[in-house]
């Protein structure tokens, strides 16, 4: 027997005893949490704006930073994880699901020391989502740079 | 009126997101990075500042959102420092973020113990 056959059976076997995902619960916590978590970075964004005087778009960059600042913490309290396990994609998608990904890895790590534990695995998770990042917005930067001058 | 769009667009993404989990078998890392992805190819199009005025947060907090700020950053360096202003103004605008996130997650993994 191949080993592609033998893995294409357990597959197969293992399939009846996976647990079936309620789809439509899931879906509504991903949105609810999700949403609320845009809700609370809007009203960042307006304190920002209507408070420190900052410009809609300069307001970005600190509301981000806020929120990082507060998902890292919540991490650290392990608030987040558990977040996270009730709310799936509703948590990791928003930005403070970046920064709960970066804080976990470095703390998951941390019995391994601070350079080889903490900051070698920091980017662990979070470095597809910068390399997929750069590379997509240099080439298609590339592409549209090129249309934008011969066209 | 704002936050109301802000909590559907937001979400929807969310929901996006949480189907490519469940039906796609995908994981949250190829989640993450497909979205990212399809924020640039999004702003490649001129298409997610659209989303942004309309939703706000609801568009500039979902990861999508970063791959839109390292386009922007980069098309933006390129009016002043033609070519080469791709690959220095890829992080012009994403700065902040990444370097806030490196901060305080190993101020964080610093100060706390792992939970769990």
């Amino acid at each position: 027997m191949s080993d592609k056959f033998v893995q294409a059976q357990y597959n197969k076997t293992i399939k009846n005893y996976q647990p079936k995902p309620n789809y439509f619960w899931n879906c509504l916590k991903a949105f609810i949490v999700g949403g609320l978590i845009c809700v609370i970075g809007q009203a960042v964004t307006d304190f920002y704006v209507n408070v420190l005087n900052f410009s809609e778009k300069e307001a970005v960059n600190p509301t981000v930073t806020t929120l990082i600042f507060t998902a890292a913490l919540l991490t650290g309290f392990g608030v987040y994880d558990k977040l996270g396990q009730f709310a799936g994609a509703g948590s990791a998608v928003p930005v403070t699901g970046f920064a709960n990904s970066i804080t976990s890895a470095a703390l998951e790590h941390k019995s391994e020391g601070l350079v080889l534990g903490v900051a070698t695995n920091l980017f662990k998770l979070a470095g597809s989502v910068i390399v997929f990042g750069v590379v997509a917005a240099y080439v298609l930067g590339m592409l549209r740079y090129t249309w934008q001058h011969f066209f | 009126m704002v936050y109301l769009w802000a909590f559907l667009v937001g979400g929807g993404i969310c929901v996006i997101g949480q189907l490519l989990l469940d039906i796609a078998k995908l994981t949250p890392a190829h989640v993450m990075s497909s979205f990212v992805v399809a924020g640039a190819v999004l702003d490649a199009f001129d298409l997610y500042d659209n989303l942004i005025e309309f939703a706000g947060a609801g568009a500039t907090v979902p990861i999508t959102s970063f791959g839109h700020s390292l386009l922007h950053g980069a098309m933006e360096q390129t009016k002043e420092h033609g070519f080469i202003g791709i690959a220095t103004g890829i992080f012009q605008l994403t700065s902040a973020g990444i370097a806030s996130a490196i901060l305080f997650g190993f101020l964080v993994a610093v100060i706390f113990k792992p939970k769990g």
